[in-house]
């Protein structure tokens, strides 16, 4: 198992560096460059001014070069400073983010778990019943309905019109002024919607994936066993059916992992939310390569590293893959 | 098998019942919170019934100002974005600033002489202003922002004016002096707050890495209090401000980046200060709600909309000077007949709800430099197609399209994606083309693409573009024919012998009667020549809360000039700042 892993993460090197040249040659082909947020159509702007500007940033070396020094300084696990105008540590600008892009994601991941199993699982139950065909419906409907539009439609409804909730940020005026246990119900307040929205988006594809994962259990030889030897229907479907049905959700968690990180720009936008999907958006508008190449590499880690546990975690969980 | 089924019949039920009670049980919590919410109702629109004769200027309250774009840093010399000069404008303040009525008057300067070449200027400071930290603002501190944003090393934008300066000296405590290579008359208007730096904090630090970018100290009217990253920037007012102490005591600059949630956020009464859109302004704020609550104002904004004509086709490599001119373009005759063929006022109309004017030229209207006396283009397509007759142009084949040498009268027009309002306006301008046989295409390009690769490289054959303009009608830049090189902002390759030799004038003189013939005559050639179609000049269209008392909107410069005095009678405020 040890060599098992040090091979997988040996391997791990290769694919990461791969990633990071193909995002950054890719980045730097995109018409544009950090400057121009200062230097565009700004007629105070002569071409010494701009020149100076880019070598300030670097840009005037060659990009091979600005890869390798890019790539030395990743190494250290520096990420170096953003190019936009705060010239702040790329770091810093990410840690600001993240909590709450965790935070986010992580509850909706539980909230879309918790309603879509149950939801998968009774209507695999029940195949192609009407409570299947609604359920299949409405999910889809979550799934297809653009989530800016039903923000807005919730947004006007408890925001503007019933005055319940409010409609965008993440915390009151006057929140500092409030106690410990206002604070938590100002934030709870505000992630009301867009939990239950990123919730609604979800439900479709992990509902639909435990549905044909139980469907696929039920119809094994060893589930007719089971029921030939007489063991009540609820043991069935619990015991034996759930529990190898839950083998692929092993995967999902792991395919889920760099999604905690990343967030929808749409999303965020609508609602105000400072998240990681705001700060990649911006950076790639304004060019700021340091930012975006932070992001993607930490991105492409989580990715690598989710793909490893949820391998480990199939091998933890199903003794055949265990002993292959 | 009957059993069996009755017991995965009760299977299913019970996994039926589990969701849905599930369900249920979920939404249950969900109501719960949604109407336990419900408690604390609107707290602003009640504010404002209450309100009495009684509105007498008084300190307190909050103003929290609606905005898409976050600050990126809050030292002006080093910020790009138009949300970074809002923000660190209301803490730092210049040397000089416009007034309402659009002269140039004193600020932290209390006034200044101007030699009598023309060469050097002498500002004299007020005494005893200090910067919020307790340290007094001194001739010292203009002079350390000066070299830095002289310094090879400080990545700025706005080091080209100052670099025509060539000697700055500091006579004494309280006396400035910049000294010029040769006249030039825009200088006055950049010694704004770009120049002034707190020197007993920076020196001997990197001013990039100087946490004054985010903790910023200043003299203005508010002083910095805490800046959430992508949430919001709190400012207090400075009781110790020069022109003394702003009623209003708290300001909070709100980043909400998606338009329609700002708009539901000021309809909840969650912001009291946003610009709106022409159709928000029209169409959406006319609710009885609005005109109780809220104040909208409209002034014209100190930009334009213009189309551009690509007038050159082969260029020099390096110099960009023009070697072949564009074989239509190039002609007057047909600039003024697409002039014709275009009604600016149905433009305006249609697309900014009215909401704007149309432009004549290339300088603001409303200032001492706008001359409106030039010959304007009122909408006749019998005077264009007479035009195009003249210049050759036919349609020999019956087409539809006019055509000359064979080659059919066809351009295509380049503007940025997501602007619909230029978008609206190139359809606009494509339909009425084609009543007089000129076939136009519309395409879009992302931002950088559209200036990087269309506009740098000069791959273009007409764009609709926008330039907002400083106050000082200097447009050196914008017409000269030396400024056609790549990157540079004569795009269009303008060429004219006259225009060169008085925007060389305009800028060599102090002399505002001599300044103000030069820009007259320009104007006048322009409008003849046309190498853009002036087409409209937007208003600004800000509304604010109603109980903000003492706004005065100024055309061009805005409303935020006299935010000191701005106010909410003690009745009416909403929010009760907790010191």
């Amino acid at each position: 198992m040890i060599t098992y892993l040090f091979k997988r993460l040996l391997e791990m090197i290769p694919t990461l560096v791969g990633i990071t040249l193909i995002s950054f040659f890719i980045i730097h082909l995109a018409p544009g460059k950090p400057t121009d947020v200062l230097a565009d159509l700004n007629p105070k702007m002569t071409p010494e001014a701009r020149e100076r500007l880019e070598k300030y940033y670097g840009l005037d070396k060659p990009i091979h070069i600005q890869y390798v020094l890019w790539l030395k300084r990743i190494a250290k696990l520096d990420f170096g400073d953003s190019f936009s105008t705060d010239r702040r540590p790329v770091w810093t600008k990410i840690k600001e983010r993240l909590p709450i892009t965790i935070l986010i994601n992580t509850l909706a991941l539980v909230l879309i778990f918790i309603i879509a199993i149950p939801i998968g699982v009774s209507s695999a139950v029940r195949p192609y019943s009407l409570y299947d065909k609604i359920t299949t419906v409405v999910v889809f409907i979550g799934f297809a309905i653009p989530t800016f539009w039903l923000a807005l439609l919730l947004m006007i409804l408890f925001g503007v019109n019933l005055h319940w909730l409010p409609i965008s940020g993440l915390k009151s005026m006057g929140y500092e002024n409030l106690s410990a246990l206002g604070k938590i119900w100002d934030w709870t307040q505000h992630l009301i919607l867009p939990m239950t929205l990123e919730a609604f988006g979800g439900l479709a594809g992990y509902s639909r994936y435990m549905r044909s994962s139980m469907l696929e259990v039920v119809r094994q030889d060893y589930i007719t066993t089971a029921r030939a030897k007489g063991l009540a229907e609820s043991k069935v479907i619990y015991k034996h059916a759930l529990r190898n049905a839950l083998l692929p959700v092993i995967t999902l968690l792991g395919m889920s992992i760099p999604g905690l990180i990343g967030g929808s720009v749409i999303f965020e936008n609508i609602f105000s939310i400072p998240g990681m999907g705001q700060l990649f958006y911006q950076a790639v508008m304004m060019r700021d390569y340091p930012v975006i190449m932070g992001i993607l590499t930490i991105g492409a880690v989580l990715t690598l590293v989710g793909n490893l546990l949820a391998d480990i975690g199939y091998a933890l969980a199903d003794p055949r893959i265990r002993t292959r | 098998m009957f059993i069996r089924n009755q017991k995965l019949e009760t299977i299913k039920r019970l996994f039926f019942l589990y969701s849905v009670i599930h369900i249920l049980l979920l939404s249950f919590f969900l109501s719960f919170l949604f109407i336990s919410g419900c408690v604390k109702i609107d707290k602003g629109a009640n504010a404002v019934q209450t309100a009495n004769n009684d509105t007498a200027p008084a300190y307190g309250d909050t103003l929290v100002e609606g905005t898409i774009g976050e600050p990126s840093i809050l030292i002006p010399m080093l910020a790009g974005d138009a949300s970074s000069h809002d923000v660190a404008g209301l803490i730092i303040n210049g040397l000089v600033k416009y007034d309402k009525d659009l002269t140039l008057v004193g600020n932290l300067a209390d006034r200044w002489d101007i030699s009598k070449d023309g060469l050097a200027i002498t500002f004299h400071l007020k005494k005893g202003i200090k910067w919020t930290d307790g340290a007094e603002f001194t001739a010292d501190d203009v002079m350390y922002g000066f070299k830095t944003i002289i310094d090879e090393k400080t990545p700025t934008a706005y080091s080209e004016d100052f670099k025509q300066v060539k000697k700055a000296e500091v006579l004494d405590k309280y006396t400035f002096k910049a000294t010029y290579e040769k006249p030039f008359a825009p200088a006055l208007t950049t010694w704004g707050n770009v120049v002034v730096l707190p020197k007993h904090l920076l020196e001997g630090k990197d001013i990039t890495k100087s946490e004054l970018g985010r903790q910023p100290v200043g003299m203005g009217p508010y002083k910095f209090v805490k800046w959430t990253p992508g949430q919001e920037v709190v400012l207090e007012s400075n009781h110790d401000y020069f022109e003394g102490r702003p009623y209003i005591d708290r300001y909070v600059y709100r980043i909400i980046p998606d338009p329609a949630t700002m708009f539901l956020e000021l309809k909840a009464g969650n912001i009291d200060w946003m610009g709106l859109t022409p159709i928000q302004y029209t169409k959406q704020t006319n609710t009885a709600y609005f005109e109780k609550n809220f104040k909208k104002y409209r002034y014209p904004a100190p930009a334009y909309t213009y189309m551009g004509f690509n007038l050159c086709l082969k260029r020099e490599q390096n110099t960009g000077r023009c070697i072949e001119k564009h074989p239509w373009f190039s002609d007057k005759r047909v600039r003024q007949a697409i002039a014709y063929a275009i009604d600016k006022q149905e433009i305006v109309d249609g697309v900014l709800f009215g909401l704007g004017s149309p432009a004549t030229g290339s300088f603001v209207p409303n200032t001492w430099s706008y001359n409106p006396n030039v010959k304007k283009y009122e909408y006749n397509p019998d005077k264009a197609k007479q035009l195009l007759t003249e210049a050759g142009w036919r349609d020999t084949d019956g087409d539809g399209i006019l055509d000359k040498d064979g080659r059919p009268f066809e351009f295509t027009i380049l503007t940025n994606q997501g602007n619909n309002v230029r978008i609206n306006t190139a359809t606009i301008i494509q339909w009425r083309l084609a009543q007089i046989g000129i076939k136009v295409k519309v395409r879009t390009l992302e931002w950088s693409t559209f200036i990087n690769e269309f506009i740098d490289k000069r791959r273009f054959e007409a764009v609709i573009l926008g330039w907002s303009l400083g106050l000082d009608p200097d447009q050196y830049d914008i017409w000269h024919s030396s400024k056609t090189k790549e990157k540079e902002f004569n795009f269009v390759s303008y060429n004219n012998p006259e225009v060169d030799e008085l925007l060389e004038k305009g800028r060599r003189t102090f002399d505002t009667d001599e300044r103000k013939k030069a820009y007259f005559r320009i104007q006048e050639i322009l409008a003849d020549e046309l190498p853009y179609i002036f087409l409209y000049v937007p208003d600004a269209t800000p509304i604010v809360h109603a109980r903000f008392k003492g706004i005065e909107p100024a055309p061009l410069i805005g409303m935020g000039y006299n935010i000191h005095k701005w106010y909410v009678p003690k009745e009416m405020q909403k929010h009760k700042v907790i010191p």
